[in-house]
C-alpha cells in the first residue's frame, strides 16, 4: 500500500490529497509543530494539535485558515483517519498518524523522547512505516538525564553569582526557552527578551502554565539583572543588547553543545547539551517500538542512520526534505528582527 | 579526577585567555602539588610515553558498544579528536572511580610494561567507573596530544600571576631540566634548578607596516634597507656557555632548533641577537608551509633535520659581552654584528641579514616587487640612528611587504577541520578553468570569517554528493578570490603550477563560476627570473 509519497513540496498523503510540514505552499498542511521549518507561511488551510494553534497564529498571521484537533482524536479527510499523539519536543508538538484501510503510517516531525516536565511526553505508536527525523543520529549523542544537566546549569549559575556574573542562557524562543525556564524555575529571577515573551503569552493562550518569568525591558536597567539569569534567543548572540548587560556569562543551550569542537566554536562561556530532540538511543528505541515493516529517515544524520537501521535488520530509507538542522539559527533571526526592529 | 576535570572543562570552553588563567589560578591556589606539576608536565608537552595503543582503544571502544567500525569513523570525523569520541560512545558508567590527577598518572606509566590484555582490563574499568568529560581526560592522559588551548605562555602568566614571579623567569623555569619526585611545585617556581639571569630575553623591537612615501623617509642615505623574511622570529641569548632561543611569543624553543644551538657554540663572545628563524636548504628560503613541519615536536628525527635544515638570519645585536647595547644607534649595532658574523668566521646555519644597496627611494618599487622570487615577502627599512627599541614604536622600523597575487577559482572540494572547526567545513580545495572543465590550484582554509564558514557549511550540506566519510565534492558554484605569495610552474601537480601561500581574501558572491581565472591566466603570473 502507497499512502504517502515524497513530493517537492513535501510529504504528501495520495488519497487524503494533503501534504504534512509542506515546504512550499499547498492547499491542505497538516502541521506537526510550531518550529519555521515545519510550520510554513502560505498554506490555504492548516490543521494542528490544539495546543499549536495558537503558536501558528502568532508566527504565521492571525488571520490563516486553521483548524485544530486534540491529542488522540481522529478525523477523517478524504477517508483517510489523521490524529495527533504527543511526540515530546516543544509545547504541542505531535506525530501525525495516518490510518487508511488498516494501513497505518506515522510521521514523526520533530521529537524527543526523555520526559522534560514540560510537555506531553512521546508516545510510541505502532505503525506499517514510520517516518523519522535523525538530527542527532550518530552514536555520539547520548544525553544526560534532565537531573544531571539541571544540576550543572544549577551549579554555573552559582558559580557566576559568586563571581558576581548574570547568567545568560541563550535558547531558540518556541521550545529552548520554555525548557531553561523550567529547568531554572526558583533559582533566581528570570528575564526573557520579548521574543521568549510574546510567544510565552501565545503558549499561555493554550491554557498551559508557565515557570514565572520577567519581559526584559527595552531600556532595562543594568542593575536589576545583576547576578540575574536571562534567556535570549540565538539570534542576539553578540548583539549590543548582550553586551549592555553587565558581567554576562553567556551559556548556548543545545544539543550540538555535546560537542567540544561545537562549544569552543561558538565562543562563549558555557555550553550545555540540553536538546529538543530524540538523542541517538532515543531514535533506536523510537523506531523498534513501532514495530514498523519500513522506517523512511528524514532531516539530519538521514544517511548514517538509516543505513545502520538496515545494518541491524530494520529496512530503511533516507528521504530528502527541507527540515532542518538550522530551526535555531534560522527561524529565530527571522522572528526577532520584525520583532526588534 | 574531578578536580582536574573542572579545571579542563573551564579554560577549553573560553576563548578568553583572562579566563582561562584564572581558572588556572585557581587551580594553583587549591590543588595538591603533585598534581600541580602534573598540570605544567602535561601543559608543556612533557607527556611520558603513550602507555595504550590508539588502535587499541578504539577496537576496545567498538567491541563494547557493538558498533560497526564505518559508524566509528563517521562519528570520529564528526567529533574530530579520538578520545572524545570514545567518550561520547561509550555506555554510561556504571560505578564511579575518585583518583587524582597524580594517582592515574603514576598508574599510567606503571601500564606501558604492561600486556595488551592487562591494559585492556585497566582501561575497560577506568571507562566504566568515569563520567563522560572525565573519560576524556582519561584518554587524552593516555596518550594524543594534550592541546586545549593553554599555550606555554598562557601557562606561564598564570602562574605569574598566581606566584608574582617574572613570567620569562617562570618560562625558563617550567622548559629547564627538572624531574617530577625531585622537585617541589615551589622551588620549581622559584627557579632554584636554573640560572635565570643566563637565558633573561629582551623585549622584541617591532615594526609597524608603512604607511607613508618612502620619500617622505627623509635621506636614503639614514636608512638601512633589509629583506623581510617570513618565518619566526627568534632571540638568542648565549650566555655563560649557555644558549636559549625566545620566539616572539616569549616562548623557550631551543629544543626544537638543536642545529642552531650547536651553530652558536662555535662563538666565544656572549650575545644576545635579534633575527628570523627560517627553513633553509642549499643557501635558498623555503616556504614557512615548510618550516611548519619543524615546529612544535617532541622530538626531530635526523630525517627531518635533513629534510627541513634551520637557518638563522640575523637582523640585530641587543647586547655583548655582557653589555646591553640596545641605546647604541642602529649602525653601530650593525657594525658590531658585522665584525660577530663577518664571513670568515660565519657559522653554519646562520646568515647575517644582508643590507640592499640603493640611491634613490624609486629603486626600492622592483626589488620589492622581485622580493617574491626567493620568498622574502618584502623590505624592512629602518633608521640607522634607532635604538632598539622595546615593543612597538613608530617611525624608526617599517615593514613594506609585497602586495599578494590573486586569482578568482572556484570550491570544488570541502573537509571537516578539526578541534573547534571540527563541525564545520572549514578546508577547501579550488579550481580554475581548462579547455575542458576545472584544475584543482589550491588549497586553503583561511580567511573567511565564522559566519561565512557557518554559510559554506549550510551549503555545502546541501550539495554535497558524498554521504560518508570526511571529504564532500561540492557543486562548483561558490567563487572566491584566493590570495598567494608566489607562483612557480611544478611538475608535482596536474595544474603544472604551485602556488605559495594561498589563503581565501574574500568571497566573491558577485562573480558567477563561467568568469573565474583560466589555468592559462593563472600560468601568466609567473614571472620567469631569468
Amino acid at each position: 500500500m502507497k499512502l504517502v509519497k515524497f513530493t517537492k513540496k513535501g510529504i504528501y498523503c495520495i488519497p487524503g490529497k494533503f501534504y504534512l510540514d509542506p515546504w512550499l505552499p499547498v492547499d491542505y498542511a497538516v502541521i506537526s509543530h510550531g518550529h519555521a521549518d515545519h510550520a510554513r507561511w502560505g498554506m490555504k488551510h492548516y490543521l494542528c494539535q490544539t495546543d499549536s494553534k495558537a503558536i501558528l497564529k502568532h508566527r504565521i498571521g492571525p488571520d490563516i485558515s486553521i483548524e485544530s484537533l486534540p491529542y488522540n482524536v481522529q478525523k477523517s479527510i478524504n477517508g483517510v483517519s489523521v490524529s495527533f499523539h504527543p511526540a515530546g519536543h516543544v509545547i504541542g508538538s505531535a506525530q501525525i498518524r495516518l490510518e487508511y484501510k488498516g494501513f497505518v503510517v506515522v510521521f514523526t516531525g520533530d521529537y524527543k523522547v526523555k520526559d522534560d516536565h514540560l510537555t506531553i511526553p512521546f508516545e510510541p505508536i505502532k505503525c506499517h512505516e514510520f517516518i523519522t527525523e535523525s538530527t542527532f543520529g550518530l552514536p555520539i549523542y547520548n544525553w544526560l538525564s534532565e537531573a544531571e544537566i539541571q544540576q550543572q546549569m544549577h551549579d554555573w549559575v552559582k558559580l557566576n553569582k559568586a563571581h558576581n556574573r548574570t547568567s545568560v542562557f541563550i535558547g531558540y524562543s518556541l521550545g529552548k526557552a520554555q525548557r531553561i525556564m523550567k529547568l531554572m524555575e526558583g533559582v533566581d529571577q528570570l528575564f526573557v527578551h520579548s521574543a521568549i515573551h510574546n510567544l510565552n503569552n501565545a503558549i499561555e493562550r493554550s491554557g498551559i502554565q508557565l515557570p514565572e518569568s520577567t519581559l526584559l525591558e527595552y531600556d532595562f536597567k543594568k542593575e536589576v539583572l545583576q547576578n540575574k539569569i536571562v534567556i535570549l534567543p540565538p539570534a542576539l548572540l553578540g548583539s549590543r543588547l548582550l553586551k549592555k548587560i553587565p558581567n554576562a556569562a553567556t551559556a548556548i543551550c543545545s544539543g550540538w553543545m555535546q560537542i567540544r569542537g561545537n562549544r569552543r566554536w561558538k565562543a562563549v562561556d558555557a555550553g550545555f547539551a540540553v536538546s529538543d530532540h530524540a538523542d541517538w538511543n532515543g531514535l533506536l528505541s523510537a523506531v523498534k517500538a513501532t514495530e514498523a515493516e519500513k522506517v523512511y529517515v528524514t532531516h539530519g544524520s538521514q544517511a548514517t542512520f538509516s543505513k545502520y537501521l538496515n545494518e541491524i535488520g530494520i529496512e530503511s530509507y533516507e528521504v530528502k526534505t527541507e527540515y532542518g538542522i538550522e530551526e535555531e539559527e534560522k527561524e529565530d533571526s527571522k522572528t526577532i528582527k520584525t520583532e526588534t526592529e | 579526577m574531578k578536580h582536574f576535570s573542572d579545571l579542563i572543562s573551564s579554560i577549553e570552553i573560553t576563548n578568553k585567555t583572562n579566563a582561562k588563567i584564572d581558572a588556572l589560578v585557581d587551580y594553583f591556589s587549591t590543588a595538591s602539588d603533585k598534581d600541580k606539576l602534573w598540570v605544567i608536565t602535561l601543559f608543556t608537552g612533557k607527556r611520558p610515553p603513550r602507555p595504550v595503543k590508539t588502535a587499541l582503544m578504539r577496537q576496545w571502544c567498538m567491541e563494547i558498544t557493538g558498533y560497526p567500525e564505518w559508524l566509528f569513523l563517521e562519528s570520529y570525523s564528526n567529533v574530530g579528536d579520538l578520545a572524545e569520541t570514545i567518550a561520547l560512545m561509550l555506555p554510561d558508567p556504571t560505578h564511579h572511580i575518585e583518583k587524582s590527577l597524580d594517582e592515574w598518572m603514576k598508574e599510567l606509566k606503571k601500564l606501558t610494561s604492561k600486556a595488551d590484555e592487562e591494559k585492556k582490563q585497566y582501561v575497560l574499568n577506568a571507562w566504566s567507573g568515569l563520567q563522560m568529560q572525565e573519560r576524556f581526560i582519561f584518554n587524552k592522559l593516555i596518550g594524543g596530544s594534550f592541546r586545549i588551548g593553554v599555550s606555554k605562555k598562557t601557562l606561564v602568566n598564570a602562574l605569574a600571576k598566581y606566584s608574582g614571579i617574572d613570567a620569562n623567569q617562570l618560562m625558563h623555569s617550567i622548559i629547564g631540566n627538572w624531574d617530577m619526585g625531585s622537585i617541589s611545585f615551589d622551588e620549581l617556581l622559584q627557579g632554584e634548578h636554573i640560572n635565570y639571569d643566563n637565558s633573561k630575553p629582551y623585549p622584541f623591537c617591532l615594526a609597524y607596516a608603512l604607511e607613508k612615501e618612502l620619500q617622505d623617509l627623509g635621506h636614503p642615505k639614514d636608512w638601512q634597507v633589509e629583506y623581510k623574511w617570513d618565518g619566526i622570529r627568534g632571540q638568542i641569548v648565549k650566555r655563560n656557555d649557555e644558549i636559549f632561543i625566545w620566539s616572539r611569543g616569549e616562548e623557550l624553543v631551543t629544543s626544537q632548533f638543536p642545529e642552531l644551538v650547536e651553530a652558536m657554540e662555535v662563538f666565544d663572545d656572549d650575545f644576545v641577537i635579534d633575527g628570523e628563524i627560517l627553513a633553509l636548504k642549499d643557501n635558498a628560503v623555503l616556504l614557512f608551509n615548510d618550516l611548519q613541519k619543524r615546529l612544535n615536536r617532541k622530538t626531530i628525527s635526523k630525517k627531518l633535520l635533513e629534510e627541513v635544515p634551520i637557518g638563522f638570519y640575523v637582523y640585530d645585536l641587543m647586547e655583548w659581552n655582557g653589555e646591553d647595547i640596545r641605546e647604541k644607534p642602529m649602525s653601530f649595532r650593525r657594525d658590531l654584528l658585522e665584525r660577530l658574523f663577518s664571513l670568515e668566521k660565519r657559522a653554519p646555519h646562520t646568515v647575517l641579514s644582508e643590507i640592499i644597496e640603493f640611491d634613490e627611494w624609486n629603486d626600492l618599487n622592483d626589488i620589492r616587487e622581485k622580493a617574491r622570487e626567493f620568498n622574502s615577502e618584502g623590505l624592512m627599512l629602518k633608521q640607522k640612528n634607532s635604538p632598539y627599541h622595546t615593543g612597538r614604536k613608530k617611525g624608526d622600523w617599517w615593514k613594506w611587504k609585497v602586495e599578494p597575487l590573486t586569482i578568482d577559482a572556484v570550491m570544488i572540494y570541502a573537509q571537516k577541520g578539526s578541534g573547534r572547526r571540527s563541525s564545520k567545513y572549514t578546508d577547501y580545495t579550488f579550481a580554475v578553468k581548462t579547455d575542458d572543465g576545472l584544475v584543482t590550484v589550491a588549497k586553503a582554509y583561511s580567511g573567511l570569517t565564522d559566519k561565512e564558514i557557518s554559510e559554506i557549511t549550510r551549503f555545502v550540506n546541501k550539495n554535497a554528493i558524498e554521504k560518508f566519510g570526511p571529504v564532500r565534492t561540492v557543486k562548483p558554484e561558490l567563487v572566491f578570490e584566493i590570495a598567494f605569495e608566489g607562483i612557480a610552474f611544478s611538475n608535482r601537480h596536474k595544474s603544472g603550477v604551485a602556488l605559495r601561500f594561498p589563503r581565501i581574501s574574500r568571497w566573491r558572491k558577485d562573480k558567477p563560476v563561467d568568469e573565474i581565472d583560466t589555468i592559462e591566466d593563472v600560468k601568466k603570473l609567473i614571472t620567469d627570473p631569468s
